[in-house]
């Protein structure tokens, strides 16, 4: 979508004769796309916020994916002796499963949000590198289709998502899975890693004028932070990946016990990412539910120089506590010890979050729609994944519940507790802002509670059928050793299976609310959340350019303090609305600035995403399409660094007669 | 690139921000005014001396002091070169910051994952 | 040998999308060059933030095929091992080529400051003569270890050897790519943006190649295991 809006110096006489856009320029092998509309427009756009709906689109379908892999798990252990799948395919039914929702569902979600609302929140126009940011998203989506292609190729990875070595070998798992996992995440690695550096430069180069970090929003914070893990924990598992490849691919040794090779050397190489890797989950959630509360509490966020604090030093802390995922793995008394206080010593950053938000709440005047439900949904479910979590870093309690379902029940109170339900408060509180209307909201308490009942009934029983000694990544288990009463493991995985469909109901209430009953609900108003913070300083949903003016902020929840006013004495606080976010818009679009350059787009970006699963596929089957993946590539970066990033002057539309600039897009 | 001419409103915030002043100057001629090519070679005859003292220190037996001598040579030669090839030593300090972290993490991590196979033991 | 001949094809295959985020990098930062008013809270380029955090990023790839390197150094047969294999006068030749390419770089990148094209381009071409100097040495190295019996997958120590000093080949292979494209583009005057900036990411990457070889160098053919 390339628009631009002409320098006012040009005379009308000139717009008329020129009315007609043109596409004339071209650059490198092809000519650059200019259309406005159809599938093209979203192909080879550059903007932030197509690419960040994008984004979200293709997590929900893997979510999905990833939530049939979860039923058909669910459905094998539902009775004694399942029959639904075989061993082998239950083992890549449940390592397909991880790894669908932590990197092609939670992960790209979160990128999601963070494309679409880090340039709207610091007042920016787009990203600092918007075509690097279109190769991030086609790099995940030709990943996770590489991916997932293995399906019909002869079977997914079977390994389970931490593919342990020398279980990932060949001898152990001969189909092709795991070189279609190892590569497959490698090129959405190279996806997370380019975000990564374009998020941080766009974060700490191109906020408003007066927007110092402290005065950033509290989810950029947070998604900077997550962006930060990202570069340092993605180049460790891509080390791991590549070790794994050559193994597998040209008989390198790495992981060959018989040679003498280390098996906790993969370990060690996939927990230094795979720690930081949690927190790369959480963080956009924590961010987000950090917008979400004082929204509704109508309260400033309690302690925010704490939130952004205890932020950063979960992420710094995050890097010294990888191995206590490897204390059954005999690392010695002195390194348990060490890595058991630093997994201690980081419930405290967590801690003062959780007391941040609870004081957010509390005497505040709430509003419990659907965005909050889900908000308190986190603080409650994920306390008691972190309490679960304590009970690991004690290592000789972690010795008893290691690959048990304790395990399971934990991650999953962490990761859907914490991260989905966090996502699934900022889909209900923005998209209004993305889309122009609310999520109907009865049908999003309905999908609220069933998912909150649904993943209690699932996850819940784990803890105890785990704690009985139910091993996770069994596919059967016998009535013969189940156990009585109370604790018999048949009773508690039939609810456990049970709940999993009552999430499921809730999830698909959600498809419904938003595909179906979206289309009759009425236009949203301006500022549907009385809200606070930068990005609702614009029409929904944002226009091209995001901002007609760029903002100058001068507080911490800049459109608050924009639209009241402290009317109180002394240290007594009393706010008077004094303007509606209407009257501000109408203030923007009245000192508009004159000329708008967006970045152009481009088609280099998706040819460089296709040809990697190219080159993939060449090393799994034949060496000839490494060499037409390596070419397409060459040729891409040859002919994105020749075209220039923004548009010639005679690609856009000019200004109406008389007006002084052009608010119309560019069709061509 | 999001380019945005800034009309003469936005252009006065840049001045009391006082941002683009400090950008233009630097990102002009900052850091590079600093080195002149001489220093440049003299600082390439001082690696290339580390480097021939680091041979010739493989040749001699030093004992105990031979491991961290020569590590500490590499440090010598990786801070000259960070600071002044990579001219971190005249730029602008975020810089400084960025790639410190990333070396020091991986120094840390990868040295406590060390420790934990015995390594340093033998 | 045929193994690490394909090992590095798939190095420089894979290894192609990251020199796609610098030459990204690269393009996207002419237009820097001229967005005179153009805001940035730091007053720093975006192109050099983007570069500098890439290199943090590629601190902790290094650093773990160095750590594997380290683990593995004992992993080998008695007859084939460093102390048959080394050949520290040859290879202090070679790392002293790659020393010396980094100062022919900020000779490269000083003379772009100066905006002198002729000399940039000279010293570009000489930077990439060097370049390609160390690799011959690398690719001569290679076949040597191999004809003495240290194939890609005999040992441990073999494979985490060649893993590793093959990336970093790969790494300056990609370093040498730019270099020459980057002459090529000054000599037909494509760099729209800013050329001195242009030349300088070009050279930081250059540097931070020789300055992980120093490193090698050091802890992988000076002291012994």
């Amino acid at each position: 979508m390339a628009i631009i809006e002409r320098p006012a110096t040009e005379s009308p006489a000139s717009a008329e004769t020129d009315d007609m856009v043109t596409a004339t320029s071209s650059y490198g092998y092809l000519r650059r796309p200019v259309e406005t509309t159809g599938w093209r427009s979203w192909a080879f756009t550059v903007d932030h916020k197509k690419i960040g709906i994008m984004y979200g689109v293709v997590a929900m379908f893997f979510f999905v994916v990833g939530g049939i892999e979860a039923g058909l798990i669910r459905l094998q252990l539902a009775g004694p002796e399942g029959t639904i799948l075989s061993a082998d395919k239950y083992n890549q039914m449940f390592t397909m499963h991880a790894t669908t929702m932590v990197f092609l569902f939670v992960m790209p979600m979160a990128a999601a949000f963070a494309n679409y609302f880090i340039p709207l929140q610091i007042g920016a126009r787009d990203v600092a590198f918007p075509r690097l940011n279109a190769l991030s998203l086609w790099l995940f989506v030709a990943g996770g289709l590489f991916l997932n292609s293995s399906w019909i190729l002869g079977g997914g990875a079977d390994g389970g998502w931490f593919m342990y070595a020398p279980n990932s070998d060949t001898p152990f798992s001969p189909s092709n899975g795991v070189d279609f996992w190892a590569l497959g995440l490698q090129i959405t690695g190279i996806a997370s890693l380019v975000g990564a550096i374009n998020l941080i430069v766009t974060v700490l180069n191109m906020r408003a004028p007066g927007m110092s970090l402290m005065k950033m929003p509290i989810f950029t914070w947070m998604a900077m932070i997550t962006q930060f893990l990202l570069l340092f924990a993605m180049p460790v598992i891509t080390v791991a990946l590549f070790l794994l490849m050559f193994q597998r691919s040209f008989g390198a040794t790495f992981f060959s016990v018989e040679e003498g090779a280390d098996p906790l050397l993969w370990q060690h190489l996939f927990w230094i990412f795979g720690h930081p890797e949690v927190y790369i989950i959480v963080l956009p959630a924590f961010g987000i539910v950090s917008e979400v509360l004082p929204v509704f509490s109508k309260k400033p966020l309690f302690g925010y120089p704490f939130v952004v604090f205890s932020g950063a030093a979960i992420g710094f802390v995050g890097w010294g506590v990888w191995a206590h995922h490897m204390f059954a793995s005999g690392l010695g008394p002195v390194s348990v010890a060490v890595f058991s206080v630093a997994t201690m010593a980081i419930a405290v950053p967590t801690g003062v979050k959780i007391i941040n938000w609870t004081l957010t709440m509390w005497g505040g005047k709430l509003q419990f729609t659907t965005a909050m439900l889900f908000a308190v949904g986190l603080i409650v479910q994920f306390t008691i994944g972190g309490l679960s979590g304590v009970t690991h870093a004690v290592a000789p309690s972690d010795t008893q519940q290691t690959d048990t379902y304790y395990i399971v029940a934990h991650f999953h109170y962490v990761i859907f507790g914490g991260g989905v339900l966090g996502l699934f408060s900022g889909i209900y509180y923005w998209w209004p802002k993305v889309f122009g209307k609310k999520l109907n909201e009865s049908w999003g308490k309905w999908n609220f509670w069933l998912m909150i009942i649904g993943m209690n009934l699932t996850f819940g029983p784990m803890h105890i059928i785990g704690l009985q000694g139910q091993p996770r990544r069994m596919y059967v288990w016998t009535e013969a050793r189940a156990g009585e009463g109370f604790f018999n493991l048949g009773m508690w995985n039939l609810v456990a299976t049970i709940g999993t469909f009552v999430l499921g109901i809730g999830i698909l209430l959600f498809f419904v609310n938003a595909l179906v009953i979206h289309r009759s609900q009425p236009v949203a108003p301006l500022d549907p959340w009385d809200a606070r913070s930068l990005e609702w300083l614009t029409t929904s949903p944002p226009k091209a350019h995001n901002f007609d003016r760029t903002p100058t902020v001068h507080a911490l929840d800049e459109v608050f303090y924009r639209k009241y006013e402290d009317v109180g004495k002394g240290d007594e606080h009393d706010y008077v609305q004094r303007a509606s976010l209407e009257d501000l818009m109408l203030e923007e679009e009245r000192h508009a600035d004159a000329h708008i350059h967006l970045p152009a787009p481009s088609y280099w970006p998706m040819v460089l995403a296709v040809s990697l699963p190219i080159m993939a596929y060449g090393v799994i089957y034949t060496s000839w399409l490494i060499a037409l993946g390596g070419a397409i590539a060459i040729a891409a970066m040859f002919g994105w660094a020749l075209e220039p990033a923004d548009a010639e002057d005679s690609d856009f539309d000019p200004p109406a007669p008389g007006e002084q600039t052009s608010k119309e897009l560019a069709n061509v | 690139m999001t380019d945005v001419e800034a009309s003469p409103a936005t252009e006065h915030e840049h001045h009391l921000h006082g941002h683009h002043a400090d950008a233009g100057h630097d990102g002009e001629h900052g850091p590079h005014d600093a080195v002149s090519d001489n220093r440049y070679i003299v600082i390439a005859v001082i690696l290339a001396v580390i480097t021939a003292a680091e041979v010739a220190a493989s040749y001699i037996d030093l004992g105990a002091v031979f491991i961290p001598l020569l590590l500490f040579m590499m440090a010598v030669k990786f801070f000259i070169v960070a600071s002044f090839f990579m001219h971190l030593r005249f730029d602008n300090r975020v810089f400084t910051w960025l790639f410190y972290t990333g070396v020091v993490l991986a120094v840390v991590v990868y040295v406590i994952a060390l420790l934990t196979f015995r390594f340093f033991e033998a | 040998m045929s193994d690490v001949v394909k090992e590095d094809v798939v190095d420089a295959a894979v290894d192609e999308a990251h020199s796609g985020d610098i030459a990204g990098a690269l393009a996207d930062a002419h237009d820097d060059g001229h967005g005179e008013a153009h805001h940035s809270s730091l007053g720093l380029s975006n192109t050099k933030l983007a570069m500098w955090l890439f290199l943090g990023s590629e601190c902790l790839l290094f650093g773990g095929l160095i750590t594997t390197y380290m683990l593995y150094r004992n992993a080998h047969s008695a007859d084939v091992g460093p102390d048959q294999l080394w050949d520290i006068p040859f290879t202090s030749a070679s790392s002293f080529v790659l020393l010396m390419s980094s100062l022919t770089m900020v000779m490269a990148v000083s003379a772009a400051n100066r905006k002198d094209d002729r000399n940039t381009k000279s010293w570009l071409i000489v930077t990439a003569l060097l370049g390609s100097l160390f690799l011959a040495g690398q690719v001569y190295e290679f076949t040597t270890f191999y004809r003495e019996g240290l194939g890609y997958t005999d040992s441990l120590f073999a494979s985490s050897f060649y893993t590793l000093t093959g990336f970093h080949g790969v790494h300056v292979s990609v370093g040498i790519v730019m270099l020459l494209a980057t002459m090529a583009m000054i000599a037909k005057n494509k760099i729209s943006g800013d050329k001195a900036e242009t030349v300088e990411m070009v050279g930081l990457y250059w540097h931070f190649v020789d300055v992980v070889w120093i490193i090698i160098f050091t802890l992988v053919y000076l002291i012994p295991a």
